[in-house]
């Protein structure tokens, strides 16, 4: 039997939790540095799957599999493909940031009462190990049930999070905080778990349907795909769509896509930075990428009756998200905004059916990751300053802490996606993608890329720069050491991938070619040179080039 | 003079009785008779550790006699009616006899704790008045008190409701079935009534739950006489061949009604009603709150969950083997049951303000999730069931003796806002909670996702889609109040005349890490459980 590498990847962060958590109250310090530890170890766990991984070999790699629940056809499969692996690296990058920038979050108030028992920083540490392992199954998974079961399951320990540890300064008071706070974790919890019981009652029609036609219900991903492309699942067309919806909207409410994202701006405004981060970065991945290997691997045909849908509210999401961060006051609203408009370019490349629409889709969501990452993390170390997160509230800093202000403006014009930088490459990827198929769709979206400009350049504008009047401003502090050490590499990865994305892009684009042969969907005729089919690769190597004609 | 005797001797035979298949039964009620004998006869001060021994032998030596039983090929290839056609002894009836076991001596341990009530004269108390006859709080029970008695004849009761409901899924006959209700009904009458604080809400309890149970044990006797009337028998193999045209009685007292489905239809509707009274489901579930929230905690963990395994099993019984040919009949209606009590469950739940009624709305919606199952009419229909009762139960029981340990003056704090900040003071049992609330939510990895995904999967497979929506709905309603209560008990600042969380005996915390250890394993390898009920799903006609 071949070495467990993806259970061991999955392993590692679970057992560091508990290791975390288990840490007597006293030794804080120690559980931090062993949370860390963990979280590097996973990082090089995740950087031995991506070394072992073939992109040109099979379709899922590393493949593990062991009954689990035989009664209900579930089995422990694991497998990666290039979507997944890159969004396995990408999970395993970020934690460390997170659990460096977090490093003070959760430590207890000088004024509380010591308490023997009520181990917070234990806890804080020990959930966002719970959460990236659940998250690194997920990613992993070629079970439908594992997927569902961890899908479901991470929600707890990311409720805790967002619940349990906020900000200290609220701009109503302490207590207020923690009312908004608590009905952000619920509000959060509640509509994913809501769309978690949709998905599941999809998923016992899927096995049920499987029971029927197969003689056993099975949830393994590579046996269902080989079920449907040789006809011996056929689904009825109602039946089919009904399936889709279930499983879609799960990841919808997830991703989050326009109407279901109220929870979204909630949750990243009342958690703290680095959980800002976890839900957006890492969390919500899961779902944008449950839409391409689920929705469209198993439902194909549902999946092109509701693309036309699903690009309108892909597209409403653009905009949506984009003019509401333009209004917002509240720096860390205003990044949660427009996350939900890049998600809304994630799930339009998704659904553009074009491979450089579904590979500009997967590179987005590896590049969202890091930039917002970089943005997010700034803008935590900003707030903790000031104690505030109102826009208001700033002005000038870029006068008494340069270094600060400069990774801030590298991350938001990572999140604008200025050429040179990673987003760049995807997003215009995603254009491309979408205007070879749905031409209005793709120009539509454009506006997407002005208003950012707008949104991102207006709060630098208003917290940077300018005259310093607030005396609270005066002392502030630039990046520590440890902050610097969270910010530089996030900046270092953006404009390396931004230049050079070939290693990603190579992973990614045989796994897409797949992902399209289950929709049974191929490139539109080039209508112009970039689109051309033969050369689908050229647009990926030399992306600046065409990006400066497009801007 | 002796063909006389031999007439007689022909007319009643003696009974042939399978003692072996039946020992478990037996065992449960020996002890339960001895439990007496020592109220009646040992001194008051060995009365406790003899009763404590006598329940524990009596619940464990039952437990080893099913798994013999079990392990002999009782339950499948040796599954047989026993007892002159009274009791199946078959793979349903021993698989939820061995939880109602296993539910019966985990309830004991709660039964037997007296550390958390404060001491009275120095000798320790329990959940149970020391005087149950007297007036709350008259001198009698002063003296009671004063005095350091307490209420021993709790076990003995326990294990005569015990050994009922070990009858009531066995039972066979309509005969048995009644007299089983009724021997596991009124110890827990009786039970419902002793609780040491808030007496006249416990007697109130206990009155309103004998009221009511009365009235649903004349539906189910009005309904076993119709049956007789159609049938002319009241064995439930009999009555199936009755409904099923096999043969007809030749009886010519019952010529006139002999075959008129008017009474076949009237009487298994008033025998259904009566069984979905025990096992509340709506609209026969009104006691439930009101009894939950008045008889002592202990009481109410076992009444909750044993009740429930007992009476789901005979439902199954009656419907699966009295009543498949009238499928077509009862089923239209058990869908509007089932949908009915999933939501009216789910949604009354949300505007509790008292842990005890919150649990027992919650219990409400889980009878529907468990008829759900029963609908599905088919071999996974009953193994879901089980397993769903199985993985129910001792999560109840676990939630239930977590609500006696947070105590406040007044006895426990079943107040929900009392609840605040419990987290931050003792975060190891608000976790255990959380553990048991997220469990009743189905969330995945615990044994409620395990059951709540068996049972649904066995609905969508017999062809109730629909009822599988409203399930999740209904769960997606009832996730709301699970995590209000997480909430509260993490995310709200404790309060300064907040309640306390009492350091129980080894008895409780066994029972406690039970019940986590039991949700657990099933969430996570269910597989041998599954296993189990899959084999245990077929039944004996």
């Amino acid at each position: 039997m071949a070495f467990p590498l993806l259970t061991v990847t999955a392993a590692v962060p679970a057992v560091g939790a508990v290791a975390t958590a288990a840490v007597p109250a006293g030794r804080r310090g120690a559980a931090k540095v062993l949370a860390l530890l963990f979280s590097l170890a996973t990082l090089v766990s995740a950087g031995a799957v991506l070394a072992r991984f073939d992109p040109g070999g099979a379709r899922f790699q590393l493949s593990e599999s062991h009954p689990w629940i035989s009664d209900f056809g579930v089995r422990y499969e694991l497998g990666v493909d290039g979507i997944g692996v890159a969004l396995l690296g990408l999970t395993a990058l970020l934690v460390p940031f997170v659990i460096a920038a977090g490093w003070h979050d959760a430590d207890t108030l000088e004024g509380d009462r010591p308490n023997r028992r009520w181990r917070p920083t234990q806890g804080f540490f020990a959930l966002i190990l719970a959460v990236e392992a659940m998250v690194i199954v997920s990613f992993e998974a070629t079970d439908v049930f594992l997927f569902y079961i961890f899908f479901e399951a991470m929600l707890i320990p990311m409720y805790f999070l967002i619940g349990g540890f906020g900000d200290r300064a609220h701009a109503e008071g302490e207590e207020e905080g923690a009312r908004q706070r608590s009905q952000a974790a619920v509000k959060f919890l509640l509509y994913n778990l809501v769309g978690g019981l949709i998905m599941l009652a999809a998923v016992i029609g899927l096995y049920a349907v499987g029971n029927d036609q197969l003689g056993h219900g099975t949830f393994s991903l590579p046996e269902l795909l080989h079920a449907r492309a040789t006809g011996a699942l056929h689904l009825s067309t109602s039946t089919e769509r009904l399936l889709f919806l279930g499983f879609f909207f799960a990841f919808a409410v997830k991703a989050p896509l326009w109407p279901l994202h109220t929870w979204l701006p909630n949750a990243m405004g009342e958690g703290t930075a680095p959980v800002a981060v976890l839900i957006t970065a890492v969390v919500d991945k899961v779902g944008t990428f449950a839409m391409l290997r689920f929705c469209l691997g198993l439902f194909p045909a549902a999946s092109k009756w509701a693309t036309p849908v699903v690009v309108t509210l892909a597209l409403v999401s653009i905009l949506y998200g984009a003019l509401v961060a333009v209004a917002q006051r509240d720096i860390k609203r205003l990044i949660a905004f427009a996350s939900i408009s890049h998600f809304g370019f994630i799930i339009l490349g998704v659904f553009a059916m074009t491979s450089q629409g579904q590979g500009g889709a997967t590179l987005y969501m590896v590049f969202h990751g890091i930039s917002t990452a970089a943005l997010m993390l700034v803008a935590g170390f900003l707030i903790s300053r000031r104690g505030s997160r109102l826009i208001a509230d700033f002005g000038g800093v870029q006068k008494v802490a340069p270094v600060l202000a400069g990774t801030f403006l590298v991350g938001g014009l990572a999140t604008l996606s200025l050429p040179g930088l990673a987003p760049f490459v995807s997003e215009f990827l995603v254009l491309v993608g979408t205007f070879s198929r749905y031409p209005v769709a793709g120009v539509v979206a454009t506006a997407g890329i002005i208003l950012a400009a707008l949104y991102v350049l207006l709060m630098y504008q208003r917290t940077m720069t300018g005259p310093l009047e607030k005396p609270e401003l005066r002392r502030m502090p630039d990046l520590r050491a440890r902050e610097l050490a969270v910010a530089a590499p996030l900046i270092a990865l953006l404009v390396l991938l931004g230049v050079f994305p070939k290693p990603l892009t190579d992973v990614v684009n045989p796994a897409v070619r797949h992902s399209l042969s289950d929709v049974q969907q191929k490139d539109p005729k080039p209508q112009h040179p970039v689109a051309d089919p033969g050369r689908t690769g050229a647009s990926h190597d030399k992306p600046a080039a065409h990006g400066g004609d497009h801007e | 003079m002796s063909g006389l005797t031999l007439e007689a001797a022909q007319q009643l035979p003696a009974p042939k009785i399978e003692y072996g298949a039946l020992s478990p039964v037996m065992i449960v009620l020996g002890a339960a008779v001895l439990g007496i004998l020592v109220e009646a006869f040992a001194p008051r001060k060995a009365r406790y550790a003899a009763q404590l021994l006598i329940a524990a032998v009596g619940l464990a030596g039952a437990f080893a006699a099913i798994l013999g039983l079990a392990a002999t090929g009782h339950a499948t290839s040796k599954a047989a009616i026993a007892g002159m056609g009274a009791l199946a002894v078959d793979g349903p009836a021993l698989f939820l006899q061995g939880t109602i076991l296993l539910v019966g001596l985990v309830s004991m341990f709660v039964f037997a704790e007296r550390r958390l009530e404060p001491k009275a004269h120095g000798s320790r108390t329990d959940s149970f008045a020391p005087q149950p006859a007297s007036l709350p709080g008259g001198d009698g029970e002063r003296e009671a008190v004063r005095a350091g008695w307490t209420t021993t004849e709790v076990f003995p009761l326990l294990l005569f409701a015990v050994g009922g409901m070990l009858l009531f899924p066995a039972a066979n006959d309509l005969l048995t079935l009644f007299i089983s209700l009724e021997v596991f009904s009124l110890p827990l009458y009786l039970l419902c009534a002793l609780a040491r604080r808030r007496r006249l809400l416990s007697q109130e309890a206990a009155v309103k739950y004998f009221l009511l149970g009365a009235f649903s044990s004349a539906f189910l006797l009005f309904g076993i006489a119709l049956l007789y009337g159609y049938s002319g028998t009241i064995g439930y193999s009999g009555i199936a061949r009755a409904i099923a045209n096999a043969d007809q009685t030749t009886d010519p007292v019952l010529a006139q009604t002999t075959g008129n489905d008017a009474l076949l239809l009237i009487g298994g509707a008033l025998l259904v009603m009566g069984l979905l009274f025990k096992v509340g489901a709506v609209p026969f579930h009104m006691w439930t709150p009101d009894v939950y929230q008045g008889a002592p905690t202990p009481v109410t963990g076992f009444m909750a969950a044993a009740t429930k395994v007992a009476a789901f099993g005979a439902l199954l019984r009656l419907l699966y083997v009295v009543l498949p040919g009238l499928r077509w009949d009862w089923r239209p209606v058990m869908w509007g049951v089932a949908i009915l009590t999933m939501l009216a469950g789910a949604v009354i739940a949300i505007t509790q303000t008292d842990v005890k009624r919150l649990l027992a709305y919650s219990s409400i919606a889980h009878a529907g999730f468990l008829l759900a199952g029963v609908i599905a009419t088919s071999k996974d229909g009953i193994s879901s069931v089980l397993f769903y009762l199985g993985a129910y139960s001792f999560v109840t029981l676990g939630a239930f003796a977590v609500v006696t340990l947070v105590r406040d003056a007044g006895g426990e704090a079943t107040q929900l806002s009392k609840w605040a900040g419990l987290g931050r003071r003792s975060p190891l049992l608000a976790a255990v909670f959380a553990v048991f609330l997220l469990a009743f939510a189905g969330i995945p990895l615990t044994s409620g996702f395990a059951g709540k995904f068996a049972v649904f999967k066995a609905a969508a497979e017999g062809g109730a889609g629909p009822l599988v929506v409203v399930g999740v709905v209904a769960s997606a309603i009832a996730a709301f109040f699970y995590i209000r209560v997480i909430v509260m008990m993490f995310f709200r600042e404790p309060r300064t005349d907040g309640p306390t969380v009492a350091v129980p005996s080894a008895w409780t915390t066994s029972a406690i890490a039970i019940g986590v250890l039991v949700t657990v394993v099933l969430g996570v390898a269910p597989q041998y459980f599954l296993d189990l009920a899959g084999q245990a799903g077929v039944f004996v006609r």
